[in-house]
């Protein structure tokens, strides 16, 4: 089995776009997992029938039960997060600060506090256009542990892989370097790098690779909107030599993409030309991926 | 006047690229043609910011975050550690107990419960932050280091740099990472205002309405503004009207302002698109202001 993740640093590249074009292309072959779980984006353009929801659940949120609770503030005291507060002798947990440490929950004097576990979001199994199968999530606004939840996408994009004997799994990813960025790398094969020609774009691609080189990740890049800026262009072929980095295509600025999306289709089924690079793009992956 | 508390506007969107660097850093230097703004680039992940003010960094900060550090001679093994950490950042193989620092969230349970005080925290730096001064801009960044998991203890600290060098300021501009978790909710917690940026696209309403949401647990007041304004359906604008949802501004598609954008220049001192969509948004902030004081 063999696992794409498609990763930009800056948002906005074109990753999602091109990660449903790539489903498309490998169609038959492969599963797609969206962990761009905080805004999910792959599902407008892939129509996905739903086939299994669960709730997902990461860690635990504090609760005071006000029966018990002698308003001491011991609580209040050690939290390092600003999420207990009070009113006279009333405590209260605000759950969008907890972090389920549990530290207040062992240093009460009455056992006032229990320590629940926290959904923070769903976790979905479709169906897509293709007739090909996709692991998805939404994870609630406002919700902590994207990390968790991204590690738990990927789990079962592997377990479908295996249940649908399919040979490749293509991620699409978040955008940073953080948490969720980390935690889509585990596991993956080839690092499919989705960028523009602008400052913040090659800026952006400089950090991630720094995070590809601590993993020790084979990558390849794909510079979007290349006509936008060609000597910035140049700037990013220049750096994705320097640092062995596959040069794997390169896209125009088109409205084309917008107007796809808009229609809620992949850019290779409403443009011909555009198809064709990115045939030659696919093919170019997988000549480097294997 | 100095006794005034800062005026703070986060900016803010769901999906990433929608133009929240383009809108902070020309608005920033919109504004500094008449007063002092501060800048804080808090997308410590991915801060762009500074690449579009060619000034020197004055004064740099390395940053930390504080960690248990074990204490082999005075530990018991006892386990307890262990036990209270609920992130699973402590493990004990054998006589030696470990700590994973990326999985810390620093709650001090482990450390002050131990019984032999055998868990002192210490400063584990996470990355930098640096103040640059661009004419009337004070330009505040701060910086991920690479391999760094955990990107909301660094916007803490940037947020109290800011508090402690430079409150006297009056407006504040926050840019903030992209998504709706946690590195939002603590980039935007401080903010008096915030603007989500969004473009008319069904990415950018899909996770415009999620971006709404949490503005909404969060009760911040909020608006909208829509970048490449003209470029793709009128159902972004239907929505906000719907929801009844302010749009402070809108900026159209300008294939020159992305241009200028790449170059890491300033879009607004050539492009008078831009200039008009930032006039039209600071008489809007100016309405608010009065508003909200």
């Amino acid at each position: 089995m063999r696992e794409l993740v498609i990763l930009s640093g800056k948002g906005g590249t074109g990753k999602t776009s091109l990660t449903a074009s790539f489903g498309l292309l490998a169609a038959g072959t492969v599963v797609l997992a969206d962990c761009d779980v905080d805004a999910s984006n792959l599902h407008l353009l892939m129509k996905p029938e739903v086939m299994s929801a669960e709730a997902f659940f990461s860690g635990e949120l504090a609760h005071i039960n006000p029966e018990s609770c002698i308003g001491c503030g011991k609580c209040e005291e050690v939290c390092r997060f600003d999420a207990i507060s009070h009113q006279a002798k009333t405590y209260r947990i605000n759950s969008l600060n907890c972090e389920g440490c549990g530290y207040c929950a062992v240093i009460c004097p009455t056992q006032a506090i229990d320590m629940n576990p926290a959904r923070s979001g769903n976790l979905f199994v479709s169906e897509i256009k293709s007739g090909d199968i996709m692991a998805h999530a939404r994870l609630f606004p406002g919700a902590d542990n994207s990390g968790k939840l991204v590690a738990r996408v990927k789990m079962e994009a592997k377990k479908l892989a295996e249940k649908y004997n399919r040979e490749l799994i293509i991620v699409d990813g978040a955008p940073g370097i953080g948490c969720p960025v980390i935690s889509s790398l585990s596991g993956a094969d080839y690092v499919i790098l989705v960028t523009e020609p602008s400052a913040s774009g090659l800026h952006d691609l400089m950090r991630l690779v720094e995070v590809l080189k601590k993993f020790r990740l084979k990558a390849g890049c794909i510079i979007n909107k290349a006509d936008l800026h060609p000597e910035k262009a140049v700037e990013i072929e220049d750096f994705c030599k320097a640092y062995e980095i596959d040069i794997l295509g390169k896209l125009p600025y088109d409205k084309a993409f917008t107007e796809a999306m808009i229609e809620g289709k992949t850019i290779i089924e409403t443009n011909k030309s555009i198809r064709i690079v990115l045939e030659e793009i696919w093919n170019n992956i997988n000549l480097k991926s294997i | 006047m100095t006794n005034e508390k800062p005026y703070r506007i986060a900016i803010a969107s769901g999906k990433g690229g929608t133009g929240k660097t383009l809108l902070s850093t020309n608005l920033a230097d919109y504004l500094a043609q008449e007063k002092a703004v501060v800048l804080a680039d808090l997308d410590v992940e991915e801060p762009n910011d500074a690449l579009f003010f060619k000034a020197e960094i004055q004064q740099s900060e390395i940053q930390y975050k504080m960690i248990p550090d074990w204490q082999a001679e005075t530990c018991t093994l006892c386990g307890d550690c262990v036990k209270y950490c609920k992130f699973n950042a402590i493990i004990k193989i054998g006589e030696y107990i470990t700590v994973f620092n990326e999985l810390c969230h620093s709650c001090y349970a482990c450390s002050e419960l131990c019984p032999a005080q055998a868990l002192p925290m210490k400063p584990n730096r996470i990355g930098i932050t640096n103040a640059i001064k661009s004419g009337r801009i004070q330009l505040v960044e701060s910086r991920l280091d690479i391999g760094q998991e955990q990107a909301v203890p660094l916007i803490h600290d940037t947020q109290k740099y800011i508090q402690d060098h430079f409150s006297p300021i009056a407006i504040q501009l926050f840019d903030c990472p992209p998504g709706t978790s946690c590195p939002v909710i603590a980039a935007v917690a401080d903010a008096d205002f915030v603007l989500l940026v969004s473009e008319p696209t069904p990415f950018g309403l899909h996770d415009l309405k999620l971006a709404v949401e949490t503005m909404q647990l969060l009760g911040k007041a909020y608006a909208v503004v829509i970048n490449r304004a003209d470029l793709g359906t009128n159902e972004l604008e239907n929505w906000c009207q719907q929801e009844q949802i302010p749009i402070a501004a809108r900026i159209p598609f300008d294939r020159d302002i992305a241009t200028t954008y790449a170059t890491g220049e300033l879009a607004w001192r050539s492009n008078s698109n831009l200039e008009k969509a930032l006039k039209s948004l600071v008489e809007y902030l100016h309405e608010r202001k009065e508003v909200y004081a």
